[in-house]
């Protein structure tokens, strides 16, 4: 079969494929964009909570109202749209993406690719809690597809393991389908997830949120039917003597996302602390021609963000494809004191760009120190939220006469 | 015609279910559980063993070595994946490298070739990452991997096709025996006149055997632990490496998979003559297999872990296999198929088969065709033999496994050839074998079986029935 030339081939129909697809074509690009799913929407659709699009669109939507939006903007901006097809190899040598679908194979070959291809929740099996196998333990994202979009219960009592944000609202999810919700159980000493959903999902029906537990044995032959659940000190180290038997059906664990790079595994660098791939600020990975966005980048606590990312990606892309704007140089970004996670990685010289933090601790009060820049000022940063930083034209140009560019939030508590 | 029933559809009861086959003879194949290999054959390390750990003149390594031997003709036919990676038992003393030329002589005794004992330099040019303290190892080439469920899958189906009466769900309860000869098989569904009973039983071997009044020796589980790595670390190990074996075990091995993860395990917990259930794993005995493989990998990453479990293997204090008739005429016995079990079942059951096509005069079958063909597998075709399954059939272009590359129609496929639950497709097709363990396909295989099955979500268990995976719909205000 021929190979089929296009400027942009974005893989993933979430938020952040559907958002640079449609940008990368509103650019005067040829655009495809694959999904592993018949419909675009990704993991949208299952998401049918309130909490979507407060930034982009100035209004509080759905997952599903969110992803419409979104697919009516790809639609309007001409790009297609290829559903049932799986992105199977990507070579980088020839520049071609291998992609199958029930109508057989079809080679691009495109001059840009934007990998959105999201995020996987880390299984049971990844944890090596001892005792048995039984049925009743899924991921909270499965439980989500299973009760939003197949209209199926998973149990009918259940302990949620891991407080991720997609824990806590199939906590209340699941409590508003008549399940049993006994608690929630968070290894660390705070909440994995947003505090609007500790305090909406779990303090509003009185579910109890147990921190510093976790479940160290499992219980039942066939079907789950209890979970041994003791507390762990700072370390996440067992204490002896506070194990107790908890009977449930139904271990539903949010112990976190891992970004989905398996596609490009060993092909395109990857950063320690995120998992993600190592993008700039024009969202482009450190293979000329690759770009990405999204949660394979970073885990995003918002989706209005993932989408944006996504914007940025697809008009880099774009304009790279079409051989407007020769690549600029890019300055490393370092990551110092109390900040976790960051994205992008290095600074291009462009008119905008947008950093995304995360801290090691929470502070209630500290500065934001760009090396170079003046301080700006945090209010109550959380691990779990993220920080957003919009840097100005003239910051960027300050900025990219650096060599390097230490980033680092200094607590004044 | 000869009425011959096999109790177990492990691999060595649809092994030997699947040789009866070839001769002019009613078959049926008991299996308690809901699916063909449930038990001791999907959790164990499954290698095909040279032959040289088994001490010369025991039953293990009369069928050990032509086992081995017989594995590649045996999978060619039954499609079934065979990989020879090669073996290395590993010393790091000179006590151990005593032990390594104790294993090179009875390798020796048993015909098993290519045994040479390799330096430390020929270790590491093919294994780069075994410990840096290795001294000695001893490699043997004819050590290979494969999956024991899918072998016995395979073999079922080919015996289905030739005749076999499968009987899932069905529990032999007791045998009747009259004048020193069996002559009835009962299970819960019914009762079946038969001539000959060959107890493949695995864990239930000493109850199948009491009930023919045939002594057993004391039978109970060795429980195993294995932890499985990501198929990323591919290539990490290349070959089977063992530690020098202790008295009573061949120890915590570190080896590839056929699908390309890493596992390790497995340790070896003597349980209770009655913990037949207990494949629950434990945090001391999970400690010990990271410890035990670290001693040949000391830099393994168990961050690369996908899952966690353990296996029985069914033990006697003879620790060998018991085998052949019995002083019941008809009654015979393929039990305590403790290591090597796996392959020593290729040259058992042709062995097995033989004594009684003798013994009972049976005709071969002229009708019998023991070619098998697996279910097509896109991600290992090449573009045009797929461009052709997907023109007759276009669901094998819809991936639904992300981590394995499995497509609708190797799933339904799997579901036309007796998958009833999750873990039966998983089985046959590796669907929810991958990293993610399920995530992203379990819930879409469910509703495939649904709509396969014609049953309700509510009906598609796990594995067995009390496995259920939903207990109701959602928004159901009836």
């Amino acid at each position: 079969m021929m190979d089929k030339k296009i400027d942009c081939l974005v893989l993933g129909g979430g938020a952040g494929g559907l958002a640079a697809a449609a940008e990368a074509a509103r650019h005067g690009a040829n655009v495809v964009l694959l999904d592993r799913e018949p419909a675009p929407g990704g993991v949208l659709d299952q998401c049918i909570h309130h909490g979507f699009g407060v930034h982009r669109y100035r209004e509080e939507l759905t997952g599903p109202e969110f992803a419409h939006r979104l697919v009516t903007e790809l639609e309007r901006s001409g790009a297609e749209f290829l559903g049932k097809r799986f992105a199977s190899l990507v070579d980088v040598k020839r520049r071609r993406v291998s992609t199958l679908g029930p109508s057989g194979y079809i080679h691009f070959q495109p001059s840009r690719v934007i990998l959105a291809t999201g995020a996987r929740e880390r299984p049971f099996g990844a944890l090596g809690v001892p005792g048995f196998r039984p049925s009743g333990i899924l991921t909270a994202g499965v439980a989500q597809r299973m009760v939003n979009v197949d209209g199926l219960l998973p149990g009918r009592r259940t302990i949620i393991l891991g407080s991720g944000d997609i824990g806590l609202i199939m906590a209340r999810r699941l409590h508003l389908e008549g399940v049993e919700v006994v608690a929630v159980l968070e290894q660390r000493a705070i909440a994995g997830g947003l505090t609007r959903n500790v305090v909406q999902c779990l303090d509003d029906f009185e579910i109890p949120l147990l921190l510093q537990h976790t479940v160290s044995c499992v219980h039942g032959t066939s079907r789950l039917e209890g979970v041994t659940v003791g507390e762990v000190d700072r370390q996440g180290v067992l204490i002896p003597g506070t194990e107790q038997y908890m009977a449930a059906d139904t271990l539903v664990l949010s112990v976190g996302l891992i970004p989905d790079n398996e596609l490009v595994s060993g092909l395109v660098p990857t950063d320690k602390a995120t998992g993600g791939l190592r993008v700039n600020s024009q969202m482009k990975t450190e293979i000329d021609w690759l770009y990405a966005a999204g949660n394979n980048v970073i885990i995003y606590d918002l989706a209005d963000w993932v989408a944006r990312a996504g914007e940025t990606a697809g008009q880099f892309a774009a304009q790279a494809a079409l051989g407007e704007s020769p690549p600029p140089d890019s300055v490393p970004l370092e990551t110092g004191a109390n900040i976790v996670h960051m994205v992008p990685t290095a600074l291009a010289d462009t008119n905008a760009a947008c950093l995304l933090l995360r801290v090691s601790e929470p502070i209630a009060n500290g500065s934001l120190q760009i090396e170079g820049l003046k301080p700006r000022p945090v209010a109550r940063a959380r691990p779990s939220e993220m920080i957003e930083v919009e840097l100005s034209e003239e910051e960027i140009s300050e900025l990219c006469k650096r060599e390097r560019i230490l980033v680092e939030i200094v607590s004044h508590d | 015609m000869v009425k011959i029933a096999v109790i177990g559809a492990g691999v060595v009861g649809a092994l030997i279910a699947r040789e009866a086959c070839k001769y002019e003879a009613e078959v049926h194949l008991f299996e308690r559980r809901s699916d063909v290999g449930w038990g001791i054959t999907k959790a164990n390390s499954a290698i095909i063993h040279a032959g040289f750990h088994d001490t010369p003149g025991s039953v293990r390594a009369r069928f050990c070595q032509p086992g081995n031997q017989a594995f590649p003709a045996l999978c060619e036919e039954l499609d079934v994946p065979l990989a020879h990676c090669g073996g290395y038992v590993l010393a790091f003393t000179p006590q151990q490298k005593a032990e390594l030329e104790k294993l090179r002589y009875h390798g020796e005794c048993n015909h098993v070739e290519g045994l040479v004992v390799h330096s430390p330099d020929e270790i590491h040019a093919r294994e780069p990452n075994v410990s840096p303290d290795v001294r000695w190892g001893l490699w043997s080439p004819t050590v290979a991997i494969t999956e024991p469920w899918a072998l016995s899958i395979a073999a079922t189906e080919n015996a289905v096709e030739n005749g076999l009466i499968l009987h899932i769900s069905e529990e032999v309860t007791g045998l009747r025996v009259d004048r020193a000869r069996v002559v009835e098989v009962e299970t819960g569904r019914g009762a079946y006149a038969v001539d000959i009973v060959i107890n493949a039983a695995g864990l239930f071997a000493d109850r199948i055997s009491a009930m023919a009044g045939v002594d057993f020796p004391e039978l109970f589980p060795r429980r195993g632990e294995y932890i499985l790595l990501d198929r990323r670390l591919r290539g990490f190990v290349n070959s089977v490496l063992f530690p020098a074996p202790t008295r009573k075990s061949k120890g915590i091995l570190v080896l590839p998979t056929i699908d390309g993860g890493i596992l390790l395990g497995p340790n070896a917990q003597d349980l209770k003559h009655d913990a037949k259930g207990r494949v629950d794993t434990t945090s001391s005995g999970l400690r010990e297999v990271e410890k035990g493989a670290r001693k040949l990998v000391p830099s393994l990453s168990f961050a690369q872990r996908v899952k966690t479990f353990a296996g029985l293997r069914p033990e006697t204090v003879q620790r060998d296999f018991v085998v052949g008739t019995t002083h019941v005429q008809g009654f015979l016995q393929a039990a305590a198929m403790r290591s090597p079990g796996l392959t020593a079942s290729a040259s058992l059951a042709p062995w097995l088969i033989g004594e009684l096509a003798t013994a009972y005069t049976l005709e071969r079958k002229a009708s019998f065709q023991g070619r098998r063909k697996a279910i097509p597998k896109p991600s290992e075709l090449d573009e045009d033999r797929l461009h052709d399954l997907i023109q007759r059939d276009p669901r094998y272009g819809h991936v639904v496994c992300y981590c394995n590359e499995v497509t609708e129609g190797e799933i339904i496929e799997a579901i036309r050839r007796g998958a009833r639950s999750i873990d039966g497709v998983k089985f046959r097709t590796r669907a929810g074998f991958g990293r993610c363990q399920g995530g992203s396909c379990s819930a879409r295989i469910l509703q495939l079986l649904a709509r396969e099955l014609g049953a309700d979500t509510r009906d598609v268990p796990q594995n067995e029935p009390a496995a259920w995976i939903v207990s109701g719909k959602a928004r159901d205000d009836g």
